[in-house]
C-alpha cells in the first residue's frame, strides 16, 4: 500500500503550494509542474522567434533592402523558423497542456515515467541553450529545413550549433512521446476504455506516434549533415559522391509530420471546447478518434510534395500528389464532425469557443490552400512563394496557435485556480482574428502574384500587400502580449474559480482547481461516455 | 506474468554469432561482388540487429504490444526506404539527364 500522503479534496493544498521553493520546481516529478515549466520555457522560445518576424515584418515594409544586409535577413528567418517549429509549435500543445491533462484525462495520478518526463524538459531546454548560442555567436542562414549541399558544405555561419540543438530537443519530444503512449496503453482508469477516452487523448496518443516514429530520422539525418561538415563524408554534396534529394527525402519524412504534431493536439483541443461551449456530445466520436490516427498515418506517406521541384521523378511526385490528397480525408471529417456538433447546440460564446471558431475557419482556409500545393501543376507555379508562407502560417498559426491560446484559456482556471478577465479576453480573441488574417491574407495574394519566399526586397508592385502584411503582424504582436499580461495578472489577482467553471463533462474537471499533486483522492471509476452534456446546464461565469 | 530469464550461454552464443557476422563483414569487404556489395553488407547488418532485438532485448518473449510496436516501427522504416527509392528508381523514365 502506498505511504504518499495524499492531500483532501476540499482543502487547499494543490500541486501549487504543496512544496515551495526553486528546487520543488526544478527537481518535481508533477506532471503538472513539469508541464508549468515548459510553459514558461516556450514563451520564452516564442518571444525570441516572434522578435525575428518583428524584423524581417519591418525590413518588408519597404520594397528596398534598406534595413538589414541579404546575408542577415537570411539569418531572421532562419532563426524565425528553427525557433518557432523545434523550440514553440512542437512542444506547445503536447508538452504544456498534454503533460498537464493526459494523466487526469484518463484518471492517472502521473504520467508512467514521471523521472522521464522532468528529463525531457531539461533535454528541451539544453537545446533550445546550443541554438539560442548560435543566435547570440551571429545566426544561421541554411533555412529552417537545413537544406544540403548549402548547410553541409557552403554556409560560413553556425551550421552545427543549431543543428546540435535540434537534435537535442528531438530526444525531448521522443521522450515525451514514448510517456504518453506507454501511460494511454496502462495507466486508464478503470472503465476508461478506449472508445470513452477523451478526443484529446486520442489526438495525443496518434501524436505521440508520430514523435516516436519520425523524429529519430530527423535526427539521424542532422547528424549525417554535421558528419559531411565536419569531415567531408559525401552523403549529400554531389561533389562527395552524395544526393541532396536524399537529404530532402530524409528530412522530409519527419518535417512533413512534424506540421501534424503541431496540428492534431490542436485538434483534440478544439473537440473539447466544441462540446463543451455547444453543450453537446460530439458528432461521430469515432470518426474524429479514427481521422487523428488516420491522419498520424497517412501524414507519413506525403512528404515527396515539398520537392515537386527539386529533382524528384515525375513519376514520384505523381503518387505523392495523390497521397496528399488523401490526407484531407480525416482532416474535412474533423471539420465536418465540429460543425455538425455545433448544429442545434446550446452555443456559448466564451473566449475558449472564439478561438475554436477561429480554429476551425482559419484551418480550412489552411487545409484547403494545402490542396492547391499539392497539385503538381499548381505548385510548380506557387512553390517557394508566399502562397505557401501564407498556406503553413493559416494551419500553424491560424491553426495550432489559436488552438493552443483557446486551450490555455479553457483550462486555465484548472491550472491555476483562477479566473481571467472576460473581456480583456475576448478583445484579444477578436484582435488576434484580424491581425493574423491582415499578416497572412495578402501573403496569398503576393504568392499567387509571383512573390518569392526569403528575399529581403521586392518589385515595388508588391509594397501595399507588403504593408498591409507588416500592420497586420503589428497587431498579431498586439494580440500576443495582452494574453500574456492578462494571464500572469490573473495568477495573482484574478477571481478564484470555481472546480468547474465550464459545467464541463471532461474526467479532468471532476478534481479541484488547481488539482492536488496525485490529481485524483481515490482513482475514479468510468461508467459513461465522454461529452454527457445536457443544454440546461450552464456555464458558470460569464 | 512472469520475466522470461534467458540461460547464460545463449547470451554468449549470440555474442559469438555477432563478433562472427563482424568479421564476415569485413571479409566480404575485400571481395569486390559489384553491386551486391551493399546488398551482402545490408543482409549481414539487418541479422545482427535482429539477434540483438530478440535476444538481447528480449523481443521474443516479450508481450504482444511491444512486438506490435517495433513491427509497427519495422514497417515505418519500410515506408521511408519505399518512398525514396520509388524516386531513384523512376528518375530517369523521362530520359532528361540532371544538370549537375
Amino acid at each position: 500500500m502506498s505511504t504518499v500522503s495524499e492531500p483532501i479534496a476540499g482543502t487547499k493544498v494543490h500541486y501549487l503550494n504543496a512544496d515551495y521553493g526553486i528546487k520543488s520546481w526544478l527537481l518535481t516529478t508533477d506532471h503538472k509542474r513539469i508541464a508549468l515549466l515548459y510553459l514558461a520555457g516556450i514563451t520564452f522560445f516564442f518571444f525570441i522567434g516572434g522578435a525575428f518576424a518583428v524584423l524581417m515584418r519591418l525590413e518588408l515594409v519597404t520594397p528596398q533592402g534598406d534595413m538589414m544586409q541579404p546575408e542577415t535577413y537570411n539569418k531572421m528567418f532562419t532563426m524565425h523558423g528553427v525557433m518557432m517549429i523545434f523550440f514553440f509549435l512542437i512542444p506547445s500543445i503536447p508538452a504544456v497542456l498534454g503533460n498537464f491533462l493526459v494523466p487526469m484525462m484518463i484518471g492517472a495520478r502521473d504520467l508512467a515515467f514521471p523521472k522521464i518526463n522532468l528529463l525531457s524538459w531539461y533535454i528541451a531546454m539544453i537545446g533550445g541553450a546550443f541554438t539560442l548560442y548560435a543566435v547570440v555567436a551571429g545566426g544561421v542562414d541554411t533555412g529552417w529545413t537545413f537544406y544540403t549541399p548549402y548547410s553541409s558544405t557552403y554556409s560560413n555561419t553556425h551550421v552545427i550549433a543549431t543543428a546540435v540543438g535540434v537534435f537535442i530537443s528531438g530526444f525531448s519530444s521522443i521522450l515525451t512521446g514514448l510517456n504518453f503512449i506507454v501511460t494511454i496503453h496502462k495507466m486508464r482508469a478503470p472503465g476508461m476504455t478506449w472508445f470513452r477516452l477523451p478526443l484529446f487523448i486520442w489526438a495525443h496518443y496518434a501524436t505521440s506516434i508520430i514523435q516516436v516514429l519520425g523524429t529519430p530520422v530527423v535526427a539521424i539525418t542532422i547528424l549525417l549533415v554535421g558528419l559531411e561538415r565536419g569531415f567531408n563524408i559525401g552523403i549529400f554534396d554531389p561533389e562527395l559522391g552524395g544526393d541532396p534529394i536524399l537529404f530532402q527525402h530524409l528530412f522530409w519524412f519527419y518535417s512533413h509530420p512534424a506540421v501534424y504534431i503541431m496540428i492534431l493536439p490542436g485538434m483534440g483541443v478544439i473537440s473539447e471546447l466544441v462540446t463543451c461551449f455547444a453543450r453537446k456530445k460530439i458528432f461521430g466520436y469515432a470518426f474524429v478518434a479514427g481521422s487523428s490516427v488516420a491522419i498520424a498515418v497517412l501524414g507519413f506517406l506525403v512528404w515527396g510534395h515539398h520537392m515537386f521541384v527539386s529533382g524528384q521523378s515525375v513519376y514520384s511526385g505523381m503518387v505523392f500528389s495523390v497521397l496528399s490528397f488523401l490526407v484531407a480525408i480525416p482532416s474535412a471529417i474533423k471539420v465536418f464532425n465540429w460543425t455538425a456538433t455545433l448544429y442545434k447546440g446550446s452555443i456559448v460564446y466564451m473566449t475558449p469557443m472564439l478561438y475554436a471558431f477561429g480554429f476551425i475557419g482559419l484551418f480550412t482556409i489552411g487545409g484547403l490552400t494545402g490542396l492547391f500545393l499539392a497539385t503538381l501543376a499548381v505548385d510548380v507555379h506557387v512553390h517557394d512563394t508566399y502562397f505557401v508562407v501564407a498556406h503553413f502560417h493559416y494551419i500553424m498559426v491560424g491553426g495550432a496557435i489559436m488552438a493552443y491560446l483557446g486551450g490555455i484559456h479553457y483550462w486555465w482556471p484548472k491550472i491555476s485556480g483562477k479566473l481571467y478577465p472576460e473581456g480583456w479576453a475576448r478583445l484579444s480573441a477578436g484582435i488576434l482574428f484580424i491581425g493574423f488574417n491582415l499578416t497572412f491574407f495578402p501573403q496569398f495574394i503576393l504568392g499567387y502574384l509571383g512573390m518569392p519566399r526569403r528575399y529581403h526586397a521586392y518589385p515595388e508592385e508588391f509594397q501595399v500587400l507588403n504593408v498591409m502584411s507588416s500592420a497586420g503582424a503589428s497587431i498579431l504582436g498586439v494580440g500576443y502580449l495582452i494574453p500574456m499580461i492578462y494571464l500572469v495578472w490573473s495568477m495573482r489577482y484574478g477571481r478564484p474559480s470555481p472546480p468547474n467553471p465550464w459545467g464541463s463533462a471532461g474526467l479532468e474537471w471532476k478534481t479541484p482547481s488547481p488539482p492536488p499533486t496525485f490529481n485524483f483522492d481515490k482513482t475514479p471509476v468510468i461508467t459513461e461516455d465522454p461529452y454527457i452534456y445536457s443544454h440546461d446546464e450552464e456555464v458558470e461565469v460569464g | 506474468m512472469t520475466h522470461h530469464v534467458e540461460p547464460r550461454k545463449v547470451y554468449f552464443g549470440i555474442f559469438a554469432a555477432l563478433m562472427v557476422l563482424t568479421a564476415l563483414t569485413v571479409l566480404v569487404a575485400m571481395f569486390d561482388l559489384g553491386r551486391f556489395n551493399i546488398v551482402v553488407a545490408l543482409s549481414i547488418a539487418c541479422a545482427k540487429a535482429f539477434l540483438v532485438v530478440m535476444f538481447f532485448m528480449h523481443l521474443r518473449f516479450a508481450k504482444p504490444l511491444t512486438q506490435v510496436m517495433v513491427a509497427g516501427g519495422l514497417l515505418w522504416l519500410v515506408i521511408l526506404l519505399s518512398g525514396t527509392i520509388t524516386d531513384y528508381i523512376s528518375r530517369g523514365w523521362l530520359g532528361i539527364v540532371p544538370g549537375w
